[in-house]
């Protein structure tokens, strides 16, 4: 039945959203980490989207996946604080390119687009509930 | 009586398999809103619907019995096969090259199982009115 493919779309989109959501958090959350892992600022991280096609249904049922999670190319922020151990010789400090705005903008996109998505599926289940009510 | 219903319910059948094919390609679109250059499909309920009805079940992918005499059966299941997806011509141009217009898409997801759901009962109708002429010389 190709009301059930509706779900695996719906359930694929909803995965992406919440993957995005995760790297929102962990850009806003490291919005002043001057060190990371390896050594260097802390860089912000993208989702990258991409359409897939889910299940025998082809072109119909195209799901998302997250195909990458990419470093932004953005260059970095330097702030002037010579009392910074991180400090270079000029006694500026190289803080992570995390925009907190567009963060905020895009964790509000991601919201709206998960809530979306789970209005799809109840539709689709109303639908489903519906025909099981056939002839009764 | 009981061929005209099945006959019936043949052009119903395969109203409904469309819809249900067709809220599948809008919940893609909806999924897909914010994946960079992807294209919204749809395709024309209206020619589809009239090439279901018309026996041939429907664009690409779908199989018809070849028959040598005129007495076969057409071997039709009533189900609609898969229609040819369109391209849906775009409103306002996004920069990463997607075309899903999240209002369109939410009003004809909404119009389309409002279809589905009438389609359901216009199903039920016909069953309750097969049941009510079956029992009626049993009073």
């Amino acid at each position: 039945m190709s009301l059930f493919n509706v779900f695996h779309v719906s359930s694929s989109a909803m995965t992406a959203q919440s993957m995005r959501l995760n790297t929102i958090a962990s850009n806003l959350a490291n919005a002043d980490s001057v060190v990371s892992a390896n050594g260097q600022p802390y860089r912000s991280k993208q989702v990258v989207f991409e359409a897939r096609p889910l299940g025998e249904a082809g072109e119909q049922s195209q799901g998302v996946k997250v195909r990458a999670i990419v470093d932004s190319a953005a260059p970095l922020r330097t702030i002037y604080d010579p009392k910074n151990p991180a400090a270079n010789e000029q006694g500026y400090v190289s803080m992570p390119n995390v925009d907190v705005v567009e963060e905020m903008v895009n964790m509000i996109s991601a919201s709206r687009s998960y809530q979306t998505n789970v209005e799809v599926m109840n539709t689709a289940k109303t639908m489903m509930l519906r025909t099981l009510q056939i002839g009764q | 009586m009981l061929a005209n219903l099945s006959r019936k319910l043949e052009v119903f059948n395969a109203a409904i398999d469309l819809r249900a094919q067709r809220q599948q390609v809008l919940a893609s679109n909806i999924a897909n809103a914010d994946t960079p250059h992807y294209k919204a499909r749809d395709f024309d309920f209206k020619s589809a619907m009239e090439r279901a009805t018309a026996g041939r079940g429907g664009g690409s992918g779908s199989l018809e019995l070849s028959r040598t005499s005129g007495r076969h059966l057409e071997g039709g299941s009533g189900a609609a096969g898969r229609p040819d997806l369109l391209y849906r011509s775009e409103t306002q141009s996004a920069v990463d090259g997607n075309t899903v217009d999240m209002d369109v898409e939410r009003a004809q997801i909404s119009e389309n199982s409002m279809h589905y759901e009438i389609l359901t009962k216009l199903i039920g109708d016909k069953i309750n009115g097969m049941r009510t002429a079956v029992s009626s010389n049993q009073g």
